[in-house]
């Protein structure tokens, strides 16, 4: 792993492939509010597991080196 | 021809898949369109109600908006996600369950691509993949190629309905080998609907003269000149070959048989 400057207040999950530091102490449903993204119009996996129930967004705290995919519907055959 | 008589004509067997009747045997994909209006007015211009869609990340970075479904309306479309892209049972199945929590439906296109340059199925990876949906409650239409075996082994392993390719994903290179689909649609009880291959409305005529329930197609709209007016063809083409199979085509024969009478001709 590389080394990296966290800040103390800071985690770094992965977010759709890409590390995103967010406030210690996020949430899930935080980090779609800040990407401006609604939780309604996509779904999420967290850590390989799929929440189904949105309302638990908002409780799962998100911590370094999480994997985070947020993926909706698009064009295909 | 009077109305009734044309009502007559028209009869068919509902299309059923999973106990659920469709109302168009044309369904069709939502990718490579030049824009959301010019696909949204080819799908009504086709008059399909399964409409597939594919799943893939956010992007986060918000420059263009992706997302398909804001341009379908949920209560005319029936939505079929499918699972392109995977490569292994195991993505085919993740895939699956993300765009289930989606919460639309319980029904998935399923792929399981063997090979970049033809996207071509791995039969073996589809099957597993199938199996493991089927046991966790999806209703699976497998995208497999024109064997029979597979497609035998497919319904065994609980696919709704079993989807032979009529040509490889995107070619238009229409029906190669229209005794094999033959054969599926004669050996399966679950509905066989052709999917990826058709370029143009004979080839969706011709698929659906072999008696296949339906058609899937994607490129052959996006990719034709008029893509509006080429699903307005495919609708046209896929009723068409649907009713002359209905209708059951007169024999082929090696010699001309005269359509006029041979006696009364004048001395």
């Amino acid at each position: 792993m590389m080394e990296r400057a966290v800040s103390p207040d800071g985690v770094i999950p992965v977010v759709n492939g890409e590390e995103r530091t967010v406030a210690a102490g996020s949430t899930i449903g935080d980090l779609l509010r800040e990407l401006s993204v609604s939780a309604d119009a996509v779904v999420v996996e967290h850590n390989r597991e799929i929440v189904r129930d949105r309302t638990r967004l908002d409780s799962m705290v998100l911590a370094t080196g999480d994997s985070v995919e947020i993926v909706h519907f698009v064009g295909g055959g | 021809m009077t109305e009734s008589t044309m009502l007559a004509a028209a009869t068919d067997t509902p299309f059923v898949i999973a106990g659920r009747t469709l109302r168009s045997r044309l369904m069709v994909g939502t990718g490579k369109y030049k824009s959301p209006n010019e696909m949204v007015r080819a799908i009504d211009a086709s008059g399909a109600e399964v409409v597939t869609v594919a799943v893939r990340r956010v992007n986060l970075n918000r420059d263009t908006d992706d997302g398909v479904l804001p341009h379908l309306d949920p209560s005319r479309y029936f939505l079929l996600s499918n699972t392109a892209g995977c490569y292994n049972a195991a993505d085919a199945v993740r895939y699956a369950r993300l765009a289930r929590a989606a919460g639309f439906n319980e029904w998935v296109k399923l792929e399981v691509i063997g090979d970049q340059d033809t996207l071509l199925p791995d039969t073996a990876a589809l099957l597993e993949a199938t199996r493991t949906l089927v046991a966790d409650g999806f209703v699976v239409l497998a995208y497999t190629n024109d064997d029979l075996i597979t497609a035998l082994r497919l319904e065994d392993a609980g696919a709704a309905a079993v989807m032979p390719l009529a040509s490889p994903i995107g070619s238009g290179l229409g029906v190669l080998n229209p005794y094999s689909i033959r054969t599926i649609k004669h050996r399966l009880s679950v509905p066989v609907i052709v999917d990826a291959g058709v370029g143009t409305a004979s080839d969706a005529c011709i698929t659906m003269e072999q008696g296949v329930d339906g058609i899937l197609m994607n490129t052959a709209l996006a990719a034709a000149g008029d893509p509006v007016r080429m699903a307005h063809a495919m609708r046209l083409a896929v009723d068409a070959g649907r009713q002359a199979h209905l209708a059951g085509r007169m024999p082929r024969r090696e010699v001309a048989v005269p359509s006029s009478p041979s006696v009364g001709m004048l001395e």
